[in-house]
């Protein structure tokens, strides 16, 4: 298992009934559960959403806000929505004919569903991290300045500086610095997701979704990407999903339980995973299905 | 139940050793007969082998010509071809690949090209015969080049198109997150993705044309004199091997033979070229 040095020995009132049932969720401690879910506006507010592969009806009326600079875990069986609803908030669906939302994903003070915001605009500002490390076949420099190049007008040295910070934030600066200019395929593919992460953060957005990005990883790097989280989320609003239901404790401030396309509990993490209102979310999480 | 019956294993191990053999006797062909052409090419190849077949002119029978004109008017209008072919047939298979589906002429496109890969390289050569050569009067050097390059485009089209689909949709997708447009995310991600496919089609319809004879007879015709004017006959090594190899004279028969070796060598030696070079700047 991939227990997290530090971080996951202090648990409190963590170790609930709920947890209990499944081993090894015992230890992990909802982190910054403490900060009432209030205190902070909605960076995205979603509103009546519904989605549409074709004629099948992929997420129902969800309704969700995800708060600043707090991280929101989405967790549920395969299959539940909880992917497309992160593909809406970028809008990367739209890549794919067929694929239609309804409703307001409010961003901004703008329902970006609606198109009046420039999507590559959007994305720029929602920056998105998927479950394979997705180098581009460029060096590990020019993987970065491709996307800053993309949004600004940037001198070589300020580009240069910048790259710097987006691979100290991710911890990776140590471990590169001397070869820049080397194939980022050349990495480990720990390096490389947090390379991902750094390309993300480089041009400065204010929403990063992650799409299970440590499943195809091993303990370790997964361990370092969720402490890269905690560090993330003082200046970023993440949203993550995530299969794994102790990453979703360890990580996130809030969690968003899907089933069958539909949003059936949001709450604290602490909440969610020890007294969880719904008998669906209580079954989930105790390993009765999914 | 099956697994433990000693017969079902025996027949698999049978099985498993027939078809080894088929698949190594079918290699021992191929390489025997690869290997008995390159042997032979070698053996009466390497005799007229010389710097003076390398850097005289064609002469007539008898007064120790060389093959200079054939060689420099081969890689011109092979180099011209390749110039004006493959980038028409990379953007083609470009836009096969990653707009053709908004477009329905893509799949008209994409027959008319895979057609062509197919058409009888002499039915070309007469095809710019018939729009070049006869309105302008002569045969030429540039009517050759056009004439390869009609045959290079379907080659880059093909192979382009193929290695884009190739790039996995995680890359596309993660290039479009950062918020690129498409025409960025294409060229600076999925053609750079494809780019070692995509040089080794340019390379493979380089060494396609590189030996074409059928398309030059009609169009470049071929020059005993030095020309390296692009409006005027052109001399090629194809066309000489099919001159100097059907004659009666020995020694055209022997630079026929020199001709057709120094052709596989330098197809040979581009492949080792971009090989390594590619191999350089894309290690992935």
């Amino acid at each position: 298992m991939n227990e997290q040095s530090g971080k996951t020995t202090t648990g409190p009132a963590a170790a609930g009934s709920a947890l209990a049932a499944r081993p090894g969720l015992a230890t992990a401690v909802p982190a910054a559960a403490q900060v009432p879910m209030a205190a902070s506006p909605a960076a995205i507010a979603i509103r009546d959403l519904d989605f549409f592969y074709g004629s099948h009806h992929a997420l129902k009326r969800i309704s969700l806000d995800l708060p600043q600079r707090r991280v929101t875990g989405m967790i549920g069986p395969s299959g539940c929505g909880k992917s497309t609803l992160l593909r809406v908030l970028n809008r990367m669906y739209d890549l794919y004919p067929g694929q239609r939302a309804t409703g307001e994903v409010l961003f901004d003070g703008q329902n970006i569903l609606t198109g009046g915001m420039e999507i590559n605009q959007l994305r720029a500002r929602v920056g998105m991290v998927f479950q394979k490390p997705t180098p581009f076949p460029m060096s590990i420099h020019d993987n970065i300045a491709f996307g800053i190049r993309l949004h600004e007008k940037l001198g070589r040295s300020e580009i240069g500086a910048r790259i710097e910070d987006a691979l100290k934030r991710v911890a990776l600066w140590s471990e590169v610095k001397d070869r820049l200019r080397e194939p980022a395929g050349a990495l480990s593919g720990g390096q490389q997701q947090r390379l991902c992460i750094a390309r993300t953060i480089a041009t400065r957005p204010e929403v990063i979704l992650l799409d299970e990005p440590t499943s195809a990883l091993d303990p370790i790097s997964t361990a370092r990407i969720e402490e890269l989280l905690d560090e993330l989320k003082v200046d970023f609003t993440i949203a993550i999903v995530t299969h794994n239901l102790q990453q979703a404790a360890r990580c996130a401030d809030q969690v968003a339980f899907f089933y069958l396309g539909e949003l059936v509990e949001c709450a604290s993490a602490d909440r969610l995973f020890t007294a969880p209102s719904e008998k669906r979310t209580q079954d989930y999480i105790t390993g009765r299905f999914g | 139940m099956g697994l433990h019956d000693p017969g079902l294993a025996r027949r698999r191990r049978l099985a498993n050793r027939a078809i080894t053999g088929l698949c190594g006797l079918a290699t021992l062909i191929v390489l025997v007969v690869l290997a008995s052409i390159l042997f032979t090419l070698v053996v009466r190849g390497a005799g007229g082998l010389s710097l003076h077949a390398l850097v005289t002119m064609t002469s007539p029978p008898g007064s120790h010509g060389g093959l200079l004109n054939p060689i420099v008017g081969s890689v011109i209008q092979t180099g011209v071809a390749t110039l004006i072919g493959a980038p028409v047939g990379l953007l083609a298979g470009i836009f096969l690949a990653e707009f053709g589906a908004h477009f329905g002429v893509a799949g008209a496109v994409r027959f008319v090209s895979d057609m062509l890969l197919s058409a009888p390289s002499i039915l070309v050569g007469l095809f710019v015969y018939l729009i070049i050569v006869a309105p302008t009067g002569h045969f030429s050097g540039i009517a050759g080049s056009i004439a390869l390059a009609i045959l290079v485009i379907p080659i880059v089209v093909r192979t382009t198109e193929d290695m884009l689909r190739l790039v996995p949709v995680s890359l596309r997708e993660a290039a479009a997150a950062l918020g690129a447009p498409r025409w960025k995310v294409v060229l600076h991600v999925c053609v750079r993705a494809a780019s070692k496919g995509i040089a080794t089609g340019i390379l493979l319809a380089v060494a396609r044309i590189a030996g074409e004879t059928a398309p030059l007879l009609f169009t470049s015709l071929g020059n005993l004199e030095w020309s390296v004017n692009p409006d005027r006959p052109m001399a090629s090594l194809p066309v000489t091997i099919y001159q100097y190899a059907g004659s009666a004279y020995e020694d055209w028969v022997q630079l026929a033979w020199t001709a057709a070796l120094l052709i596989t060598a330098g197809v040979l030696l581009l492949n080792i070229i971009a090989r390594a070079g590619l191999g350089r700047t894309d290690r992935t």
